[in-house]
């Protein structure tokens, strides 16, 4: 214990574990992306899926404390790592050229506490407070029928797309995954995977906007 | 190459001390040719400041052929300015344009406080160095080189690496004021070699306390600091600090004690 009490207290051990919990969080999105995917087969497929779920206590709770603990660990590390960053500079640059930040990484800062507060009114809206308990179809389609609701959605979406986008590169570099012949992949694999949870995760608000899927 | 003379408008950081709160001067450059390095240039312009009564403007500077990583400043928001892999000294005034205003700071940093004008302590690195930067063998006489073999290959990624002159613009150009890309280059040469060996299973978890202890701040991997990097550091160091690290954390028998400034 007290091996990894002090790896965590360095400003490196705090990275590492953004990148470990990160990585959790990504793992489990891309999951949750795959299931929702059932919307594109109608309401008994999806309902069926939740109840499927459901059944198994034991592997939603361990989900459920397994990212709590990553998100606790995610966004403490952050902060705290925030802090720290903000007094290493002291004073203010009057002219500042960015050479290599790319927009996603500049707005890790935006899109982190964004995505907080959408997981929030996420997690109250069809976890703590659905409509209607147990009609998860008719939850989803009913609430993206509402365009105030639907743009939520696209907007936290684009937050976790440029999110994920710079964190899965970083979360590489910050494992120590660095080198010259394969560095390309880092950046290939970090736009797959984020692009395809993005897209993804957009197509449900938008078919039920554009009335491809219906009740 | 045109004999072309420029004139230009400096916007200089003065301040009189670390704990002025300084501000911006604005003074002219004219008739400077575009065979001038950057600190001839402010060798001119120091002179006409000194004729006329008043305090030069001070800045860091040594071997003036980019070797001892002594000058730096942020030139424009640039860390050494324009050009690539060139420090203060080697930089040109062909790099400019005639009527140009240029902006002049120092490296700003808490790790690195401005002792006067464009001229910061460096001292921290030292500090950093000192904590585990070292190899420990008998000295005497140079032994013969081909004693110990070490593939080419590796030796090459050891120089790369120990290219680092320890001038600071890593720290300057980090958002974060992070001193990674140098902790990093000065872990990374010592631990690919066989004579960094004996100290290697401590040297990543003592720079790196150090590194913290002097104020620096976090790598978030945006890449700053491989971009102002005059000797072209690479990135790939700090990977490799990250698996010392975690590596030597693991293994160690005792917990890293905390360091003072
Ligand atoms: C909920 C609030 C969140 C906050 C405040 C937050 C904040 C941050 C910050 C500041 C970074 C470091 C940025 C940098 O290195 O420049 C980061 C990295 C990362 N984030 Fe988040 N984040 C949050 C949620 C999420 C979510 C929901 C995911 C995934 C779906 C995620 C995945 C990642 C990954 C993979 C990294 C990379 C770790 C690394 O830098 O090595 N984060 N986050
Ligand atoms: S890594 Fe590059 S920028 Fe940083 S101190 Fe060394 S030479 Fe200067
Ligand atoms: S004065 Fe030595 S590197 Fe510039």
């Amino acid at each position: 214990m007290q091996r990894a009490l002090t790896l965590q207290q360095t400003t490196i051990g705090k990275k590492v574990i953004m990148a470990l919990s990160g990585v959790i969080i990504v793992g489990f999105t891309l999951g949750h992306f795959l299931g929702n995917l059932n919307l594109y087969l109608g309401p008994e497929a999806m309902d069926g899926y939740a109840e499927k779920l459901q059944s198994l206590p034991p592997l939603v709770w361990g989900t459920r404390l397994v990212l709590l603990f990553a998100f606790g660990a995610h966004i403490s590390s952050a902060l705290s790592l925030w802090v720290r960053n903000r007094q290493a500079r002291g004073s203010r640059y009057e002219k500042r050229k960015d050479l290599a930040t790319d927009y996603a990484a500049r707005t890790m800062y935006w899109s982190g506490p964004i995505l907080l507060l959408f997981v929030v009114y996420h997690l109250l809206h069809f976890t703590i407070l659905p409509a209607h308990p147990g009609e998860v179809y008719r939850n989803v389609v009913e609430g993206f029928q509402n365009p105030l609701i639907a743009s939520v959605y696209i907007a936290g979406n684009l937050a976790l797309g440029f999110h994920i986008f710079h964190g899965i590169f970083s979360a590489f570099q910050t494992l120590g995954a660095n080198h010259p012949r394969y560095n390309s992949y880092r950046r290939d694999a970090a736009i797959a995977i984020s692009a395809a949870i993005t897209i993804g995760n957009l197509s449900f608000p938008l078919s039920v906007l554009t009335g491809i899927v219906t009740l | 190459m045109s004999e072309e003379l420029l004139n230009l408008t400096l916007h200089v950081w003065r301040q009189d001390g670390p704990n002025d709160s300084g501000r911006f001067e604005t003074h002219k450059a004219n008739d400077i040719t575009t065979h001038m390095s950057f600190l001839e240039m402010l060798d001119v312009v120091n002179e006409e400041l000194i004729e006329n009564g008043k305090l030069p403007i001070a800045f860091d500077h040594d071997c003036r052929e980019g070797i001892c990583g002594t000058c730096g400043m942020v030139i424009n928001g640039v860390a050494h300015g324009p050009q690539k892999l060139t420090t203060t000294c080697q930089l040109h005034m062909r790099q400019f344009n005639d009527g140009d205003e240029i902006w002049l700071e120092p490296w700003r940093a808490s790790g690195f406080p401005v002792l006067k004008d464009l001229v910061v302590d460096r001292t921290a690195f030292d500090r950093i160095i000192q904590a585990g930067g070292y190899i420990s063998i008998r000295t005497g006489s140079a032994s013969e080189a081909n004693e110990m073999p070490i593939a080419k290959e590796i030796a090459d990624q050891a120089m790369d690496a120990a290219e680092c002159i320890g001038c600071g613009a890593c720290v300057a150009a980090c958002p974060n004021a992070s001193a990674s890309l140098f902790t990093a280059a000065k872990i990374s040469h010592l631990s690919l070699l066989p004579q960094g060996q004996a100290e290697r299973q401590d040297r990543s978890r003592k720079m790196v306390a150090q590194m913290d202890a002097e104020g620096f701040g976090g790598c978030t991997n945006h890449g700053e600091c491989e971009e102002a990097c005059p000797k072209g550091v690479s990135l790939r160091w700090i990977a490799r600090m990250n698996r010392e690290l975690v590596r030597s954390m693991v293994k160690a028998d005792a917990p890293i004690e905390n360091r003072k400034r």
